[in-house]
Order: structure tokens, then sequence, then C-alpha cells
């Protein structure tokens, strides 16, 4: 017989395990609970090995950033600046910056107050402070269907309920969104705001029409709703002309000398410049900005100073003909990402064909393809990485509820090489096949490829229409509960 | 039996369940070293077995989770080049990740298990299933639980709430195993029983408190809930009425033995309230040693502390 347990010599027993998770759980804050991991991203960090092309990234290319510029950069700065860059910086940014900041805006057709400026520690910190400012446990926020996969994390950090809307080629439907501010009222919960990617949306890849944002803008002052403007990407447009941004059609609005009222604007030097500086901004009207200024003390003080004295400096040169220098640098970006989206674009429709939809984004990163909808691709990049080597983000990711979007996934061009981006996307198509054959053979009938190529996007009255054949409808899997009701 | 040994901590590898396996094998490494063990940390993968000759350990310590290291692969590899190791040996291992050929076993044995039908994707093509599934659908009934044979995780675990549900489900479980089982769902109160090997060759094994799993949200009890705090309550002992847990841990030993199983498992039971029945699902031969997992949790409520399970688990590669 065993002897009798519980015997083992006291000196060198770990932590009694029970003991320890009741003792952590009853530490841990409520809203913890709503900071899930999951299976699908610890799947996706598997995906991080040399011989997976990942096309899951949200990657701009670094590479292409001369080092004898960088080195430039950073010894002037410690020429300069040295005590400045080594030591504390304002909460709200750093004057150089902010004109820096202003900058850029001007070249989003974007004219800001420099006072109403506070620079971030990322495009990311934007959407904590702002969640931390208005998001009480509870409170509502209204975000597009897809959404970008690391909002999610936050919203659900501040116990925020998200109501999704289903995208189209045009972006957020406005009257699906006047539709669910009047279900939200009449359930006796307002939404305290609206969180919108109006250009190339992440990870949807749709544009917001110019329709549409005057309706977002005309909305939200109806109900006095602030809306989150996130737009990372706006000058990496590749085709089109650049549409206002939200803040600029708000400031029309308002006519409050050139202010906004109820946009905050977010706005970053990650996919422009590179996001290891680690440097975004908001720009929000006072009020608001002096609580998001609040949030940020107790959260980091202040933005790297020397990353923000990087961004000046860099702001400083030149290009060869005479241009600022950044702005040649995002050009050089807009040529190779736009060849990047095309190679992707082709090689989708090569390897797809039918098999799949997808959008065409006229910017930024990310291509957003939808499959079969019994296809889950979830399962699909588990079978991916190890039959094929290859990687993406699945679509469920960029869902709240963790379970709608399961048929679709997102697709980076802009960081990835083009032999890759080719090879990429027809491993993922060898992949799918064997799965296509099978469901066909199961449903006895050919394969069930459905979905043709998105018809562009037009006029606002046919809102929903072509909404299909963009972004997949959620399929809810509720899933059955496993246990009985009385417990 | 606390002699020092160089002991090869066996952990990560190329399974979907890399992350857990990584987390359970930090941890164990931490009691070997405390218990005064010297320990060569290997994650397993391409120069695994290179590092075993290399390195010449006394034993190996299997904290593999998943494909190779669950299913008989690392421990056959292991016994090849004469190196004891801990927990079920290759065809234990293989009969409890193979939940197919566990149940048939089960099945034969008595043992009450949730009926099922099991194929590889082979049939799919090859023997016309589809005409089939209608079939399933009556014996089996909706919700019906669609699962890769496999898999030690919940990735690939689908309900099929309707018929129309059943290819993209099992298309889905194939993705993760060429053999996919269909079962009849059990509603009910998940339960899990532990099961550790006596300290000497030939003693009891001894079934450790039952545990239940309580989902906090009402979804399918997944993957992120097993391993990470507050996604589930964990209730240990289970608060069970009169007799069943003492039922759970005679079904989970005879399992074990049934299975061959050694050292150490867990296995997953149903309890169906309304009839009163108890049913096995799945055995596990490498459990979870994370902070939250299900081993730990109940040693701990038997007063088997942390460091002193390690120990056991370690001995019982000399105890085969």
């Amino acid at each position: 017989m065993d002897r009798p347990i519980g015997g083992a010599s006291g000196g060198r027993r770990a932590r009694p395990t029970a003991h320890e998770l009741a003792r952590y759980e009853a530490l841990f804050a409520t809203r913890t609970r709503g900071m899930k991991s999951s299976a699908m991203r610890e799947m996706m960090a598997l995906t991080e090995r040399p011989d997976v092309i990942s096309l899951a990234g949200g990657l701009p290319d670094t590479s292409t950033f001369s080092p004898e510029l960088y080195a430039m950069l950073m010894s002037r700065v410690a020429a300069s600046s040295t005590a400045r860059a080594l030591q504390y910086g304002p909460t709200d940014g750093m004057a150089a910056t902010v004109e820096c900041i202003v900058e850029v805006m001007a070249a989003e057709g974007t004219a800001i107050d420099p006072g109403e400026v506070i620079v971030t520690t990322g495009g990311q910190q934007v959407i904590d402070l702002v969640c931390k400012t208005l998001i009480d446990p509870g409170d509502v926020i209204v975000a597009e269907a897809p959404t970008y996969p690391g909002a999610v994390p936050t919203f659900s950090a501040y116990q925020a309920e998200v109501e999704q809307i289903e995208m189209d080629a045009d972006g957020m439907p406005i009257d699906e969104l006047e539709a669910t501010l009047d279900r939200l009222q009449a359930e006796g919960r307002r939404p305290k705001f609206i969180y919108t990617i109006p250009n190339f949306q992440n990870p949807g890849g749709v544009t917001m029409s110019l329709a549409r944002r005057r309706r977002l803008i005309g909305v939200a002052h109806e109900r006095e709703l602030l809306s989150l403007e996130d737009n990372p990407y706006g000058l990496l447009r590749y085709e089109g002309e650049p549409l206002p941004t939200l803040y600029s059609l708000d400031a029309e609005v308002a006519g409050a000398g050139g202010a906004a009222d109820l946009v905050i604007y977010l706005g970053t030097f990650s996919k422009i410049l590179s996001p290891g500086l680690r440097l975004g901004w908001a720009v929000a009207p006072r009020p608001v900005l002096e609580k998001l200024s609040l949030g940020k003390q107790g959260a980091d003080l202040c933005s790297s100073p020397v990353t923000q004295l990087f961004v000046a400096e860099y702001f400083q040169q030149p290009a060869a003909d005479g241009r600022p220098g950044w702005l040649a640098y995002v050009e050089q970006l807009r040529d190779l990402y736009r060849r990047r989206r095309d190679t992707m674009l082709d090689a989708l429709a090569e390897h797809f064909g039918d098999a799949a939809s997808w959008t065409t984004p006229q910017g930024g990163l990310f291509v957003w393809a939808t499959l079969d909808g019994r296809i889950d691709t979830t399962d699909l990049l588990a079978q991916a990485r190890d039959s094929e080597g290859v990687a993406f983000v699945p679509g469920r990711a960029a869902y709240v509820d963790g379970s709608s979007g399961a048929s679709s996934m997102r697709l980076n061009f802009a960081g990835v090489q083009e032999a890759d981006i080719r090879e990429g996307i027809a491993r993922i198509a060898r992949t799918l096949e064997p799965d296509a054959g099978l469901l066909g053979t199961l449903m006895g009938t050919s394969a069930g490829a459905r979905a043709s190529e998105q018809p562009a996007g037009d006029a606002d009255d046919a809102e929903g229409a072509n909404l299909a054949d963009v972004v997949e409808l959620p399929r809810r899997e509720r899933g059955v509960k496993r246990r009985s009701q009385d417990r | 039996m606390t002699a020092a040994r160089r002991v090869a901590m066996l952990k990560g590898g190329g399974s979907l369940e890399r992350a857990v396996s990584l987390r359970s094998g930090a941890r164990a490494e931490g009691a070997l070293r405390r218990l005064g063990h010297d320990v060569v940390a290997i994650d397993a993968g391409p120069d695994m077995l290179e590092a075993l000759l290399r390195t010449k350990p006394d034993v190996a310590f299997v904290a593999l989770h998943g494909r190779d290291g669950e299913d008989g692969t690392v421990q056959g590899l292991l016994e090849a080049i004469d190196l004891p190791y801990t927990g079920s040996d290759p065809g234990a291992c293989m009969r409890c990740t193979d939940k197919a050929l566990a149940k048939h076993l089960m099945r034969e044995a008595g043992i009450p298990t949730p009926t099922w039908s099991a194929f590889l994707e082979s049939a799919v093509k090859e023997l016309g299933v589809a005409a089939a599934l209608p079939v399933f659908g009556r014996k089996l009934g909706f919700p019906m639980v669609v699962k890769p044979a496999s898999s030690g995780s919940a990735l690939g675990v689908k309900f099929a709430r309707e018929s129309d549900e059943l290819p993209g489900a099992i298309v889905g479980a194939l993705s993760y195993d060429r053999k996919v089982v269909l079962e009849r769902y059990v509603e009910g109160r998940d339960l899990a029983v532990s099961v550790l090997d006596a300290e000497t060759a030939g003693g009891e094994p001894l079934a450790l408190p039952v545990i239940e799993a309580i989902p906090r949200e009402e979804e399918f009890y997944n993957y992120e809930a097993r391993y990470e705090i507050g996604m589930t309550t964990f209730v240990c002992p289970a608060e069970l009425p009169d007799g069943v847990a003492e039922r759970a841990q005679e079904l989970a030993l005879r399992v074990y033995r049934l299975l061959g199983c050694h050292g150490v498992a867990r296995v997953d039971l149903m309890l169906d309230e309304q009839v009163d029945e108890l049913t096995v699902l799945e055995t596990n031969v490498v459990p979870g040693l994370t902070e939250t997992s299900l081993l730990p949790m109940a040693a701990d409520a038997a007063g088997v502390y942390f460091d002193e399970l390690i120990a056991r688990v370690l001995g019982s590669a000399f105890t085969r």
C-alpha cells in the first residue's frame, strides 16, 4: 500500500497548487475574467518558425529603412540632446514631435490644433486610454465586423459590451448603425463610442465611402456620440483618391475653428515609419484630451523621449529631390506595398478562383478572404501549419464573440516578399483543396465553392445587398450548453 | 528514494499543445531542481535524440502533450535507446490517444462510454461515408460531438447541432487527425479523476479526489478555459451526490488498468444526473502540470503537494 499521503518531508515542498489558485483567484479583479487567451492565439504563436511563410503579421516592412540613416539620426540625437533623450518628457508629448504629427495630419488633409494632440506609446495606447476614459463595465462600444483583432482584448479588459456591425464594400453601413443605436436605446443602453477604421480597414480591407463618412458624422451629432477614428494606414493608399478623415468632416460640421467635436483621431508612426518606435497619437476635443492625459500619466507618465527625438530629427531630413524625406519614404513604401498587394490579388485569383471571395483593398496592409461557410479557418490554420508551412490570422480573431467570422482569414501582404506571397497563397490553396474535396463528397455535391469576387461597392442605397460577397455573415456557433440549467 | 539523478525534461515539441507543454515542463523542472536532481531541459525538436544521447541522462521526464509526446512516439524512441522514462508505455499511449480505440476497449470491458462512430478520412472518399450520415444522425442524435480521434486539446472539437452542420464539423476534425469520432452528446457535469501509481512496483494505483469543471460562461468547456485561470471554476473535491465520487474513482481506476496506464493519467467523465449515469470520455496519459492543471490540483487536495507529485511521477520511471 502507499505510504500515507501528505507525508512528504516539509522543507522542499512547492506551494500548494489548489490553494495557490484559490488565493490568486480571490485577488484577481473581476475584469480579468474577460481577458482571454485562446487556443487559436496560442496556435498562431506556433507559426513563428523559419520554415513557415507567415501572412499573419500586422507588419510593415522595416527592412526598407536605411541603416545608415538610422545611425545618423541616432547620433544626431546623441550630439544635440542626450540629456533630454534620457530624461522623462512631458506626458502629452514633446513639442518637436507634435510638430511632426501636425505635418502628417496635413498630409492626410486634416488641419489640427497642436494643443489638441497627445503623443502616445503606439496607436494601441490610444485605444486603451479611450476605453479607460469612457468605459464603465457594461458600456457599449459599436465596432465594425470584422474589427481590429488587437482592439478585442482591450475592449474585453474594460468589460465593454461590443456590438459589431457587418461591413460591406463601403465599410460600415450607416443604416445598420442607426438600427443598432435605436435598438440599444430601446434596451436602455447607451453606446459610449463608435470604433471605426475608415481607411483600408484592418482586417476587412474595405474603405468607408465619403457618403457614409458624412452620414456617420451626422448620426454622431444627432445622438451626441463620440467616434474613435483609427487611421494607421491613411497615407498608404495605392489607388483612388484620398477621402477626408472623419475628424476633418466633423470639424467642418462643428465649425469650431478647425477642431472636431465628436471625433477622437488615432494616428501612428508605426506604418509610415516604424512600429518599433512605439509612437502614436490622439487628436481629441480638449475635455476628452485632458482625461486621456490623466490616464496616460497613470499608464506610463510619458512616451519615450528617445524615439520622440528620433522622429523629430527624421522629419528634418529632406529627400534628394528636396521634398520632406519622410514623405519620400512613404512614397517608396506605397510603391512596394502596391506591388505586393497586386501580387497577392493575382495569386488569390490564380489559386482560389471560385473557392473564395476576397476584398480588394485600395491601401493598407491586409486582404480579407472568405471561404466556403463550412470551412473553419482555425482548423485550416492547424492543418496549413503542419502540412504546408503557412500562417494567416483566422477570422474569428476579428470578432468579439470568438466564433463569428470562422470561415474568413486575414492575409498580410505588406510585410512579405513577393515570392513568399505567391508561395504562401499557393500553400493555403493546397491545404484547402482536400478539405473542399472532402466537403463535396460529404455533401454529395461538388466542392462547396460558392462565392465570387467582390463587386465594387457603390451607392449607399445598395447597403447590405452585396454584403455576403464581401464579408462572410456571422455564423453563430453558440456552443451547446454542456450542463444542465439548475446548477 | 531521493538519489540525485540526471533528468532530461522533455517539453515543448511541435504539437498544438506546445505552449501548455512548455509551462508544464518549466514547472516540473523547478520541482525536480528543488528535489536535488540535475535537470537537462530539452525542447523536443529535430535534435532531441542527439541531445539525449549526448547528455546521457539517467531518466527522461515526459512533459510533452499532444502529438509525439502522448501518442507513444517519444516513448517508443526512449525505449529504443534504453532510457527509462516517466508515464505510460507506447502501447498504453496508443490505446489512450486513439479515442476510438479506447472506446472500443472500454465497451468490450463493460465500461460505459457514450455511443459513437469513427472512421478514417479515406473512408469518406473510398467507402462513401456520406450515405451513412443520416444513420449517424439517427443513432447518435443532435447535437452531436465531432472530434479528431487523437487531439488532446479542444481545437477541432465541434458540436453539430443538426445534420447540415455535420460535413463541416467532420472536415474540421479531420484537419487535426486522419480519424474522426462522432459521439453522442452527454448533457451533464464534467468530471475528471486523476490516477497516480503506487510508489513501489506492484502497489495499488490511487484515484485522486474528483474535480468538477464548471465553465464560467455558457460555452463549451474549451481549450482556453482548461488552461487559463478564471475561465472555468474547478471544484475539488467535486460536490457530488452520495456515492458518485466513489463510483467515478472506481471507474477511473478500471479504465487506468484496462488501458495499461503507468505512473499517472487523467480520466475525463460525464455525469448525467437525469439518469444517474457516469460515462467515460477519454484518458489523458500526460496530464498538464501547469498552475491551472487538474492533476496538480487533485493531488494537492489529497495532500500530495506539487514537488511530491513530481517525485512520484519521476519514480514511476523505475517501477515499470
